[in-house]
């Protein structure tokens, strides 16, 4: 077997690198989830605290993951996965009879974060975020 | 398609304002629109884009779903209580189609 020089071992490395990057399907990146932040808050970066994001911790099945969020005195609540192929998941409306929690099962391409942003009732704003630990992700690849 | 069946579990009677869990499940693909076919094609997206649950025609839970919501989409929630009453629930698929259940809090 030929032993590669330097020169041609880093050509090597370099044109991997350059199909990887332009091989990977399109995946939405963290600024796509922040746009979507801002979309739904109309520009005001939210505050922490006050919302409750439960997700498991490691997720076996992407396919099916169970997500919870619960933020006392929100009026909706918008759930992203920042590294979906499109980051939008969820939102929740809450009427004057609803409870402002809500639970259920989500598709995650990849480990990624799963964020909540809650409008409170006052017009402000909440953030709380999770990674999860994808094995095997849930969008058909 | 006759294989889109909704369930829903409330309880049936309830003391006024007690607060209740309702879980709902409706069996759907919730085909992403991301998947291909064997020959490559994309299958197209179809998914319950919208999910409302009202009580004598009053809002209590809404959702919009985008593709990420897992097949058979699930929800749980809570709500209060205030008198004997009829909590309607209505899936809307991107295909028009809708579909709806009932069910009947008695407060005793």
């Amino acid at each position: 077997m030929k032993t590669l020089t330097r020169r041609e071992a880093l050509a090597a490395g370099a044109a991997a690198a350059a199909f990887a990057a332009s091989g990977l399907p399109a995946f939405a990146t963290a600024d796509a989830a922040q746009e979507a932040v801002m979309a739904f808050t109309g520009g005001v970066a939210p505050g922490e605290g006050g919302v409750t994001l439960t997700t498991p911790e490691i997720a076996e099945n992407g396919g099916t993951v169970p997500v919870e969020v619960a933020a006392e005195g929100a009026a909706a609540i918008l759930v992203l996965a920042a590294g979906n192929p499109s980051p939008g998941v969820a939102t929740f409306h809450f009427g004057p009879l609803g409870v402002a929690m809500a639970s259920t099962r989500i598709r995650l391409a990849r480990t990624q974060d799963v964020i909540a942003v809650a409008k409170m009732s006052d017009g402000s704003f909440r953030q709380a975020s999770n990674t999860v630990k994808v094995t095997i992700g849930g969008c058909g690849g | 398609m006759a294989s889109i069946k909704p369930r829903v579990k409330a309880p049936k009677t309830a003391s006024a304002g007690e607060v209740v869990s309702i879980k709902t499940l409706i069996s759907h693909p919730m085909e992403s629109g991301q998947r291909k076919d064997k020959d490559g094609a994309t299958i197209p997206r179809q998914i319950i884009n919208k999910f409302t649950a009202t009580f004598n025609g009053a809002m209590v839970f809404a959702c919009d779903l985008e593709p990420s919501v897992s097949a058979n989409p699930y929800f749980e929630f809570q709500m209060t209580v205030p008198e004997t009453g009829v909590l309607a629930f209505e899936w809307v698929d991107d295909d028009g189609s809708i579909y709806t259940d009932e069910k009947t809090i008695t407060v005793a």
